[in-house]
């Protein structure tokens, strides 16, 4: 039989346990145990930045991740990140301005952005475009993308743009 | 950012008080993508369901001398393997072939391969399996014996004689030829200044962020089946399912939700979405395929694979004479289901050099069969090779007589008061403003600064480049487009709008959305035609069980196409509503209005009834009207393009960049973009269509390139190796418009979907051209690497 370790972990402030399959990733994880499936897969080998998770307050690729490695750790996906309104502004101004198109990425793109945003509060153009470069979208073209972060950010920071 | 009014008089129906026509109003149905709450394909789990993975051939052609499955099957978790020959009884090849393009052939081709393979990646076998991991494990398992059969790798001695024949029944690898030729070419060339360039582009693919994704669903006791598809044309699979397992059409649901990118890559019949469809009625409980993305680069459909060698002729005071092209593409072993592979060389024919006025054009097109992934129709088919073509001879053109860029263009581009008219290559024109065009964006990037700029960096050995691509574009396609050749692929499409007893408008419509903002469009036009705001309006898309016939979302249509749909039941709906509500109020139909949600005296607005109560009394009280009347809050209608066979766009862009002589790297550092899509609908939308199109043909200008070997092996098959444009390397792009409303339809919407990446490859390579131009150096080759614009200026070998 196929290797299963048992992990402790906390998904959305939620405790939970499970016996997962050794190889398993944490992306698959989250959409297939516990069915929160926001959180996409779109390469399987770390490019594309559709996977992006929370991990102890970091953001990981959750395909380079093991489910394993979540035994102990704190997980948090778009679908808490969403209910504690914490992304909020993120995503009205990305509806606004139309900064998402088909939306596969976008939940990786959110999640991106918040954590450039925790780390930058005030990015130039350039550093928006430099930190959301691992997170790949074919829809938008990418501006408007930068001008919802951009916009956010100024808010956050009480410019009115 | 617009010169003309968002319609004209015609557009009578849409002048309306608070009409939502021209106004950036945010898509609906979009919350739940921001919230990670969508529903994909891979995101839904039904009952029993099993994963299937494919055994794919490690080699580009190799003949199957067994298939062993004996550890497969023992294999934990596996459910089933199956091979090509035990699949075939529950699913009939398909050949992709249309009448009008006269000659094209191809062979018959399976969902699953029986004796052999014929490009590295085809399937040879499924493991059928209750998670996709032990599907994967038993894939490892399988056993092929191969014999490895010569290879055609090379599209340019695929037609040699000494080139094996890669399907000896049609006995030879040509797919298809076509050649045209208008006025006297001949002539022209002997009376200009001639430049002779050859082009060439790289394969590449679409690299939707969702890889394809099925789940199908069969149903044995009432033989139906339920699709769950992330694709573009729902009712076109339905019927493709249908003919090909056996069942009746109306058997087959076909249930396209939230898809995660398309771009034409969603569009086609694929093998082993077929496999998945037929072993989900052979095992009869639901079997989920999705794409993993190394297969994704080895099964979705390329495009884009293309030699031209072209000339043109120019008088000395710019006139252009002649425009002579040979193309010649490889599309891989078979042409695809059911658009055929032969439609983005057909496009080239056409396209080539249609913007200007010069009558004398030859063009030849070789379609040949080669062992690589399929090629077929792929965002802006065949537009951004025409487009790179003819305006990179024009540029060369301009040089060779020492004439601006812009100048020759305004010499030769059909002149704006000349439609209707008809091109060299037959496409008929109602209405273009390339000369409008070209004037707002000479305007929009204050060009005559920009060259004062580029002249005075050169001095410092700094190498900017601006180039200009003018094109048309396809959209609003007719029957002329597949119908007439025989496929049945929709052209025309139709809309339900339904009020409900709240004073609500539920809108049903055949187009779909896979994040253009079809639903926001429909949305729009269906708010403004009825008289409602428009969050009383919800749109139902994709759903072959709910929505009328229609054909989908490709080729620039969804607008255009299923917005004049909107229209005309918007209209037969508000009539319909006025009919009940005039009996209520005692008043002539014809003096009433419908206004934000309630009915208003039509001379003066003054409030009347509420569509709640008007929906209140026809559905519950209906005793209390008319025993001769009978109240209809639903209408249908549905519109296909009459007047043309495709409503062409226009439009023209420019970038602006730097190369880097010492690296060979280029800096994006402005692009711009003037567009004519007829009435804008929704002015943000439409920009985002246009920046989401350039940035996808920048990829295949600067870095998309599918690299294969003599031996068909594909060499960056992944994303870490097959560049993507990703954030930090793409630039601000600006977009305006100039609007010239199709008189087909009374929305006036032609498509906008597929210009950014008509354009823009072109624009690049002139910027890097017009660059290097001090250098005297030239290259016509997708992508521009680093590399080769080294081994341009001879810094490598």
């Amino acid at each position: 039989m196929e290797p299963m370790i048992d992990i402790q972990t906390s998904v959305n402030g939620a405790n939970l346990s499970a016996r997962v399959p050794a190889r398993q990733t944490l992306v698959d994880f989250l959409r297939y145990h516990l069915e929160l499936t926001g959180s996409h897969v779109g390469c399987e080998h770390g490019s594309c930045g559709a996977c992006t998770i929370r991990l102890d307050g970091d953001i990981v690729r959750g395909c380079l991740v093991l489910a394993a490695q979540a035994d102990g750790a704190a997980v948090e996906t778009i679908e808490g990140l969403s209910d504690s309104g914490e992304l909020a502004d993120l995503q009205a101004t990305f509806h606004a301005r139309n900064a998402l198109q088909c939306g596969y990425c976008t939940p990786g793109m959110l999640l991106t952005a918040q954590a450039l945003l925790a780390d930058n509060p005030a990015p130039s153009r350039e550093e928006i475009r430099a930190y959301i470069s691992g997170n790949y979208c074919r829809c938008t073209g990418y501006q408007a993308i930068v001008d919802a972060i951009e916009s956010v950010a100024a808010a956050r920071r009480g410019v009115i743009s | 950012m617009s010169d003309t009014p968002p319609h004209g008089p015609l557009h009578a129906v849409l002048d309306r008080p608070n009409s939502y026509i021209g106004r950036s109003v945010p898509r609906p149905n979009v919350r739940r993508l921001l919230q990670g709450r969508g529903n994909y394909v891979d995101d839904i789990r039904l009952p029993r369901m099993v994963h299937v993975a494919f055994v794919r051939s490690p080699y580009a052609h190799a003949r199957i001398d067994g298939i062993d499955t004996a550890a497969a099957l023992n294999s934990p978790g596996v459910v089933a393997v199956v091979t090509g020959a035990e699949l075939a009884e529950y699913c009939t090849p398909w050949v992709g072939v249309l009448s009008h393009l006269a000659g094209l052939k191809s062979q018959p081709q399976h969902a699953i391969a029986i004796q052999k393979a014929s490009w590295q990646g085809e399937a040879v076998a499924a493991v059928v399996a209750e998670t996709r991991a032990q599907a994967e494990d038993g894939v490892d398992a399988v056993q092929v014996q191969w014999t490895e059969l010569p290879i055609v790798a090379d599209m340019e001695t695929a037609l040699d004689d000494q080139t094996p024949v890669i399907h000896p029944d049609l006995g030879d690898n040509l797919a298809w030829q076509r050649s045209f030729e208008a006025g006297d070419v001949d002539a022209a060339f002997a009376a200009g200044t001639v430049v002779d360039e050859e082009f060439s582009f790289g394969r590449h693919t679409g690299v939707t962020v969702e890889p394809r994704a099925i789940l199908s669903s069969y149903e044995p006791a009432e033989g139906r089946l339920t699709v769950h598809h992330s694709c573009q044309a729902p009712h076109m699979m339905q019927n493709i399912f249908a003919t090909h397992l056996g069942l009746e059409e109306h058997d087959v649901r076909v249930i396209c939700g939230d898809v995660g990118g398309s771009y034409g890559i969603k569009v086609h019949a694929y093998a082993d979405e077929m496999a998945t469809a037929a072993l989900s009625v052979m095992l009869r409980r639901p079997v989920k395929f999705i794409a993993d993305r190394l297969e994704s680069f080895l099964t979705d459909i390329h495009a884009r694979d293309h030699r031209v060698r072209a000339r043109m002729a120019i008088s000395e005071s710019g006139k252009i004479l002649g425009i002579e092209i040979d193309d010649l593409t490889g599309i891989g072993p078979y042409s695809v289901y059911p658009r055929t592979s032969g439609i983005e060389a057909n496009q080239i024919v056409n396209l080539t050099g249609a913007q200007y006025t010069c009558g004398n054009y030859r063009a030849k097109t070789t379609v040949v069969f080669q062992n690589k992934v399929p090629m077929c129709q792929y965002r802006a088919v065949g537009h951004p090779i025409a487009t790179a073509v003819t305006e990179g001879l024009v540029d060369a053109a301009a040089a060779a007589i020492g004439m601006d860029p812009i100048e020759v263009r305004r010499r030769n581009l059909i002149p704006d008061d000349a439609y209707p008219c008809t091109a060299a290559t037959g496409l008929s024109f109602e209405g273009l403003s390339h000369h409008r065009a070209l004037a707002r964006l000479v305007e929009l990037m204050d060009y005559d600064s920009l060259r004062a700029e580029q002249e005075r960096l050169r001095g410092d050995g700094i190498y900017r480049g601006i180039g200009i691509a003018t094109f048309i574009e396809l959209t609003n396609p007719s029957a002329m487009f597949y119908g007439v050749g025989g496929a049945r692929i929709s052209a025309q499409d139709g809309c339900t709008l339904r009020l409900d007893a709240k004073g609500n408008v539920i809108c049903t419509t055949g187009v779909t959305e896979q994040g253009q903002g079809a639903e926001a469009v429909m949305a729009q036009v269906t708010a403004t035609a009825v008289g409602v705001t428009i969050d009383k309006v919800r749109v139902i898309t994709g759903d072959t069980d709910v929505v009328p016939y229609g054909g989908g979302t490709w080729a620039s249509r969804a607008a255009g196409i299923g917005g004049e749909a909107a229209v005309q039941a918007g209209k037969a709906l508000r009539e319909n509503i006025l009919k009940v509500a005039g009996i209520i109020l005692q008043a002539e139909p014809e003096t009433l209005d419908i206004r934000e949600g309630r009915v208003v005296d039509g001379a003066d607005g003054n409030d009347r009834i509420g569509l709640d109560e008007v929906g209140r009394i026809a559905y519950y009280r209906a005793d209390t009207l008319p025993k001769d009347f009978q109240s209809e809050l639903v209408a249908t209608r549905h519109y296909v393009p009459k007047l043309f066979p495709f409503a062409f766009t226009n439009g023209v862009q420019a970038s602006w960049l730097e190369v880097d002589i010492e690296t060979g790297f280029v800096t994006l550092l402005k692009h711009w973009a003037v567009e004519d899509c007829g009435t804008v609908i929704n002015p943000q939308l439409v920009d985002e269509q246009i920046r989401g199109g350039v940035v996808q043909g920048i990829g295949g200008a600067l870095f998309e390139h599918c690299l294969y070997d003599d031996h068909g092996q594909l060499l960056n098959g992944s994303m870490m190796d097959y560049l993507t444009p990703m954030a930090a390397e793409m630039p601000d792009i600006e977009v305006a418009h100039v609007e010239t409303p199709t008189a087909d339809s009374e929305l006036g919407a032609k498509g906008a979907g597929e210009a950014g990446t008509a354009g823009a490859p072109a624009a690049v390579l002139n910027a890097i051209n017009d660059a290097l131009m001090p250098l005297d150096v030239r290259l016509n080759i997708h992508p521009a690497t680093p590399e080769r614009i080294l081994a341009a200026l001879g810094t490598v070998g």
